[in-house]
């Protein structure tokens, strides 16, 4: 038997597998985990992101995407465009210089790292002689001048890093001509910015972390001029014209100085400490933009008073009179502004500022009034309150689809109407051949809905469940109260809110019908809502019912959390899905399983102690079935809340680390920080390890029996129209799968339509089949007479599938975690099966029926299964034959949550997360791929270009971007790489235990 | 007392049926008895589980001698080699035990008395230095008893010595199968699970594959104890059917099993409960709905109750196919006969 289960090698089949499946990681959707560095490109309008892990992403127009990932995994520090040029170079903590470059191949570009590079100091230095701290790569795009912590200026050429030690400015070279009395009070320290003249190529401008700043001369390698400063430098930014710079300092004040050729050492023109006279946090990078109409741009980060607004993240815009400091959710890593490139404009005219934030991005429009924030097409903060579970529905009827956008653009309207300022680069990538939706449940209590057709992640529409409960928070608490002479004035910005008012809310399964517009989601304290589409705002009352899931068990105590409280009388809801009935099912444990049937009208919930059936157009329940194993102690009390808990303790040690790592982030604000930063973690580290070693790795084999825990524990339910009780009439039929192996059925009797609400739907116990392996049943699924399997309802009523066949004889599978088998209906007898877990160790997490298309001829199309194990990888499994297709790896088994969190389309891809922010997206088939596609503009070099740079000329090589001249280059598909995270596997390791050392 | 009646050769069916048929058939339907049969050689052979009984049925030309003995009063020295020759009239030796007893014998139970609890397998096709080990869950309530651990070994590889990852028993639940059986020890290293070998599989994949297997679980060890290894050539094993040891832990472990492949498909059938029916074994689903099997077919043929016969009967078999003639009374399924082979009932 197990020999045909095998993959056979009719080479007529095996030709056929290659041109239906191939595994693919194509795009990564969200928001990169824990990015460190931000580069700008003004000349090719793209925006560089680092990350911790050593990736680097490039994003431009909407679909321009590319990732590189560096080698050695370290954090990415500093990101820096090489002026005019698809290149960049990045500095990584391990103090390594990389080059990349954008090449274009197959006609579309490609982010390739050219060369890699480390400063080496004369034998014997310290490392700090050549530790990098700050990077000018100069607009001859020739050279790099590369500042270190030992106060020396490197120069190396580009492309091939080669040093020029003859050019090399000393700090001795500089300090010759400093003042004595000056000299003697500070030394130069470290080079904190390296400024390029704007008009001048020759002349840099270098700020030391002392304060003293001084203008070098690299024609005649001297300082002309000096300026004395007094406070710890931070940065440095020149004003367009050249004739002034402003400094900005340690102590939250900011300086301007003057730079004219009669003045080699002058005075400050002004000190200002903004939210002075209290002591004031630093101000780490300032911008000074000037307008037309005169009034400059001043815009800066942090600077904020200390002793009350010192853990605000903040970045400051003052314009004339109006001033605003952008309160951001979480650190700042970086920012900047796009403004005027063109050479020739007198002003930069800001248009938007570009905020990269610890958790998001954030974009504020400068030219409309009141500064609104500008809708990313990208990099969504998916993680904006923790992802909880994730449904995804392919093939959107356009209907629904307009009418979700429609109630979604309602939401957005204080976004600011400007078109996306990062515009770089053209997406070539044919348009998506669908609408698919992505349906993310939270742990705030809300859904959010994702435009997932194409490489752009794009938030549709937010739906809140919150209102139909009364909860703890007040509505207003998170709005912006403050008043008009507020001091600072603090203006809260971005959507990353990790913060649950309750957990309860999370949101655990979610229901979408695509065609009626019905949804149902289902949450963490056993509430179940129906919802309905409507496209006005509406007040009404939302109708309860309760599921006493335990009926005639008596005795029982539940320990668990307690329902929620509703709210009572009418409710407004704004346009969109709207809830009209909630289901509480009692105890209120989380809910397990979730089904809806638009035709029926009837949903279907699970829990930890059974399921219920519920007629949402009668508003009544049909029935419940209790699955409690009467001896079932841990699942009666509510074990899952101690589950919790541990993943909030986690949560909550996570945060610690990461607040310790924030306080670290200034590298060079003296080792010690970051030493005493390593110090804590190492000891985290050690005291992970000591609990480890308590528990020896051993682990107990026996068999599963029926008085395991949670053996009640509803994993899936089915509706199906199918012969349940003789192969003459079929009925409609649901089925419930547990975790301890049961399979039941339920007859149910649906009255026609036109008495639909007179007669109650009834349901009656037709089959119940226990598997003797006892494995939780992860999916069931019947199969028509032709072996396909039933269309979803209202499929077949929408023309959108062939009707199924109701002449043949049905089969049922049923998927355990450990085996796959068909059974014949309405007798049951056992027909085929595969023994996963028995021949290969590995169990079914996630499976789905996928449909693969052939990439050869557009006639052919089958249904497989497609399958995640436990390890992480992935498997096509044939119906109805049960004959494993394929193989491939996919996550790390390490990665629990990065498994659990795995969502499959109908056509063949799958989404799963690979931080808390980002979903890797994947493709199993081969004609259903979504992936970017995309050229960037290559500048036109001319050799007179370098010429004008080497003489000295203003920098007139920045030209507008041209489009359209990269037609005849090679042409080769976008490369990906996968994203190196989660570094912290001990702690996921200490979660895979706990879920499962249960067993 | 004798009874003659048919039996079709081709479908004998199973010994619990043909057990109970003979019960019907003498009604004697609470008495335990031993059945044997005379083979060709004129030898008593015992009959008391599928194998011997299908052998019994498959040499007997034409008619199929058998003998029935109250279990009580069993003179087990009755069977044997040449026992037919040497007694000249076995119905005599049965029917008069007395006059031929020579010396009381330990009785031994049958082995169709016990279940098998574990036993080594495949001793010919394995190195000496490893034990494959059969334990036999289904039936028994005790847990199987005994845990796994990651560790080294040492392997001879053609770079010398090598020390590569290793699953290992770290423990044995005192009172469980493994513990029981005295055939795993602590230290021995696992190689195989269901002839799937184990290496380079994590421990929670072999954990897996183990209780995924847990109802019939083969693992291949390398003892930590290499000394009572089975020593090859020491014993010729043409013996097929099962040996069986009681569940002593002193028992020795040199006992051989060689048992066919299909009988793991047996391990584990599904029950369904049709509305509110009782629980049912699922059967396999044959390929074409027509051919049944022979369990499905049961015929309620009351022949049985023909003149008087002697304690003794003869079966005739009936050669024509598809002409079945077994006849005997459907037994109503209890909850035991659900753990082994059962009947169909459809409600």
């Amino acid at each position: 038997m197990r020999r045909f289960l095998r993959p056979g090698h009719d080479p007529v089949r095996e030709r056929l597998k290659r041109d239906l499946f191939q595994f693919n990681k194509t795009v990564e959707h969200g928001f990169p985990h824990q990015p460190s560095a931000l580069g700008y490109s003004p000349f090719l309008h793209l925006m560089a992101i680092g990350t911790r892990s050593g990736a680097i992403k490039l994003y431009g127009a909407p679909g321009v995407e590319f990732m590189g990932l560096h080698e050695e995994n370290n954090t990415v520090m500093q990101i820096h465009f090489i002026p005019d040029q698809c290149q960049l170079v990045t500095l990584l903590d391990d103090n390594s210089l990389h080059l990349w470059s954008l090449k274009q191949h197959s006609g579309a570009s490609e982010l390739r790292e050219e060369h890699r590079f480390t400063l080496k100091g004369p034998p014997g230095s310290p490392p700090s002689a050549t530790q990098i701290t700050a990077v000018l790569p100069h607009s001859s795009r020739e050279v790099l001048y590369l500042g270190t912590e030992s106060g020396n200026i490197f120069v190396v050429e580009l492309p091939a890093f080669r040093v020029l030690e003859d050019r090399t400015i000393t700090s001795e070279a500089v300090l010759q001509r400093v003042p004595e009395d000056y000299c003697n009070r500070r030394a130069c320290e470290l080079v904190e910015a390296l400024r390029e003249h704007p008009k001048n190529p020759d002349q840099i401008l270098i700020g030391y972390s002392r304060g003293l700043i001084v203008l070098w001369d690299l024609q005649n390698n001297k300082v002309t001029h000096h300026f004395l400063g007094s406070q710890q430098l931070e940065n440095l930014y020149w004003q367009r014209d050249g004739t002034k710079f402003i400094s900005c300092h340690y102590d939250g004040s900011y300086t301007q100085w003057p730079v004219s050729s009669d003045n080699r050492q002058p005075e400050p023109l002004e000190n200002v400490v903004p939210y002075g006279p209290f002591p004031c946090k630093a101000i780490s990078k300032i911008y000074w933009q000037t307008t037309k109409n005169g009034l400059p741009y001043i815009i800066f980060q942090g600077g904020m008073p200390r002793a009350s607004y010192g853990d605000r993240h903040s970045i400051s815009v003052i314009h004339g009179s109006q001033q605003t400091a952008f309160d951001f959710t979480s650190r700042v890593i970086d920012f900047f502004i796009i403004f005027s490139s063109e050479p020739t404009a007198d002003f930069d005219d800001p248009s938007a500022m570009v905020v990269l934030a610890e958790e998001e991005l954030v974009v504020i429009d400068l030219k409309t009034a009141g500064w609104p924030a500008v809708h990313p097409p990208y990099l969504a903060s998916l993680h904006c309150s923790a992802i909880t579970c994730s449904h995804h529905v392919s093939n959107i009827p356009l209907k629904l689809w307009e009418r979700i956008i429609s109630a979604g653009s309602k939401q957005n309207i204080h976004y600011s109407s400007m078109p996306w300022p990062i515009d770089g680069g053209t997406n070539i990538a044919p348009d998506p051949p669908q609408r698919d939706l992505l349906l993310t449940g939270h742990e705030d209590g809300t859904v959010r809905f994702w435009d997932a057709s194409g490489v752009c992640l794009h938030l549709l529409y937010k739906l809140s469940t919150v209102r139909v409960f009364l909860t703890d928070a007040d509505p207003n608490d998170n709005m912006n109260t403050l008043g008009e002479d507020e001091w600072p004035p603090l203006r809260k910005v971005g959507t990353f809110d990790p913060y649950s008012d309750d957990p309860r809310l999370g949101i655990q399964k979610i229901y979408l019908c695509k065609y009626s517009g019905y949804l149902t989601v289902a949450g963490t304290a056993g509430q179940v809502l129906v919802m309905e589409l409507n496209d006005e705002d509406a007040e009404h009352v939302v109708d309860h019912a309760e599921a006493d899931l335990l009926q005639d068990q008596e005795g029982y105590r539940w320990k668990g959390h307690e329902k929620l409280k509703t709210r009572d009388g009418p409710v407004r809801f704004e346009a969109g899905f709207q809830p009209f009935v909630l289901v509480q099912c009692q105890p209120p444990a989380v809910v397990t399983s979730l089904a809806l049937h638009s035709e029926w009208k009837l949903v279907a919930f699970g829990t930890s102690h059974g399921f219920g059936l519920f007629d949402h157009q009668q508003k009544r329940l049909v029935f419940v079935k209790c699955t409690l194993h009467p001896s079932d102690q841990l699942a009666l009390e509510g074990p899952l809340s101690r589950v919790k808990s541990l993943k909030k303790s986690l949560r909550q040690s996570f945060r610690r680390i990461r607040r310790s790592r924030v306080s670290s982030r200034k590298r060079r604000g003296g080792s010690g920080n970051t030493s005493e930063v390593r110090e804590a973690n190492a000891k985290f580290d050690q005291d992970a390890l000591q609990e480890m070693e308590l528990a020896p790795v051993q682990r107990k084999i026996e068999a599963r029996s029926a008085e395991d825990s949670f053996t009640g524990f509803v994993r899936t339910l089915y509706f199906a129209d199918t012969f349940l009780r003789d192969s003459s009439r079929h009925c409609p039929s649901l089925w419930a799968g547990t975790n301890g192996g049961t399979v039941y059925a339920f007859c149910l009797r649906v009255p026609p339509a036109e008495r639909r609400m007179d007669e109650p739907v009834r349901a009656e116990q037709a089959k119940e089949i226990q598997l003797m392996h006892r494995a939780p049943v992860v999916g069931i699924l019947v199969l028509d007479g032709r072996s396909t399997p039933l269309p979803e309802p209202l499929e077949v009523a929408h023309d959108l599938s062939k009707s199924p066949d109701m002449q043949g004889s049905h089969q049922l599978l049923v998927v355990s975690e450990e085996q796959f088998k068909v059974f014949t209906l309405p007798k049951v007898s056992s027909k085929l099966k595969l023994k996963l877990t028995a021949l290969e160790g590995c169990r079914v997490r996630k499976v789905t029926v996928a449909n693969f298309g052939s990439c050869k001829t557009d006639d052919y199309s089958e249904n497989d299964l497609a399958v995640l194990t436990n390890l992480g990888d992935i498997q096509i499994i044939s119906l109805p034959f049960l004959k494993l297709q394929i193989r491939y790896p996919c996550i790390r088994k390490e990665d629990v949550s990065g498994i659990a969190s795995c969502v499959f389309t109908k056509y063949g891809q799958g989404f799963y997360l690979i931080s808390p922010s980002e979903f890797e997206r994947f493709s199993l088939s081969t004609k259903w791929l979504v992936e970017p596609r995309c050229v960037v503009d290559m500048p036109e070099i001319t050799s007179n270009n370098h010429v004008q740079n080497k003489s000295g000329m203003e920098n007139a090589a920045r030209k507008p971007r041209s489009s359209g001249d990269y037609g005849e280059d090679e042409r080769k598909s976008g490369r990906l790489m996968e994203h190196a995270l989660l570094n912290d596997e001990k702690v996921l390791k200490e979660i895979q235990s706990t879920l499962e050392g249960g067993r | 007392e004798f009874r003659r009646f048919s039996l079709e050769r081709s479908k004998p069916g199973k010994f619990e049926e043909f057990y109970g048929l003979l019960q019907h058939v003498h009604k004697i339907p609470n008495v335990d008895v031993l059945v044997g049969y005379t083979d060709i050689h004129g030898d008593l052979l015992p009959i008391n589980n599928d194998d011997n009984y299908h052998k019994a049925v498959s040499t007997a030309n034409p008619l199929l001698r058998i003998f029935i003995q109250r279990k009580e009063d069993a003179d087990y020295s009755a069977f044997g080699t040449d026992t037919m020759t040497r007694k000249k009239n076995v119905l005599s030796n049965v029917l008069r035990p007395d006059n031929h007893k020579k010396k009381p014998h330990i009785v031994i139970s049958m082995p169709q008395d016990f279940r098998p609890v574990s036993s080594i397998i495949d001793v010919d096709i394995l190195p000496e230095t490893h034990r494959r080990v059969r334990l036999y869950k289904y039936g028994t309530d005790k847990p199987l008893g005994f845990y796994i651990r990651d560790g080294s070994s040492v392997r001879v590889t053609s770079h010398g010595l090598e020390r590569v990852p290793g699953i290992f028993i770290s423990r044995l639940v005192p009172g469980g199968l493994a513990q029981s059986t005295g055939l795993l020890a602590v230290n021995d290293e696992v190689l195989e699970v269901n002839g799937i070998e184990v290496s380079g599989k994590s421990l929670d994949q072999v954990t897996d594959m183990m209780i995924a297997n847990s109802r019939n679980l083969i693992i291949t060890v390398r003892p930590a104890n290499q000394r009572n290894n089975v020593v090859r050539n020491s014993r010729t094993s043409g013996s097929s059917g099962q040996s069986t040891e009681s569940s002593l832990p002193s028992s020795t472990p040199n006992i051989l099993a060689n048992f066919l492949q299909g009988e793991e498909e047996s391990d584990e059938e599904d029950i369904v409960i049709e509305g509110s029916g009782e629980p049912q074994q699922i059967p396999k689903a044959t390929p074409t709905s027509e051919s049944l099997e022979s369990l499905t077919q049961i015929e309620l043929l009351h022949e049985s109750t023909q003149n008087g016969f002697l304690p003794s009967s003869e079966v005739n078999l009936n050669h024509s196919a598809g002409n079945v003639s077994m006849e005997y009374e459907v037994q109503e399924p209890d909850h035991k006969s659900l753990e082994e082979d059962g009947t169909i009932i459809t409600l």
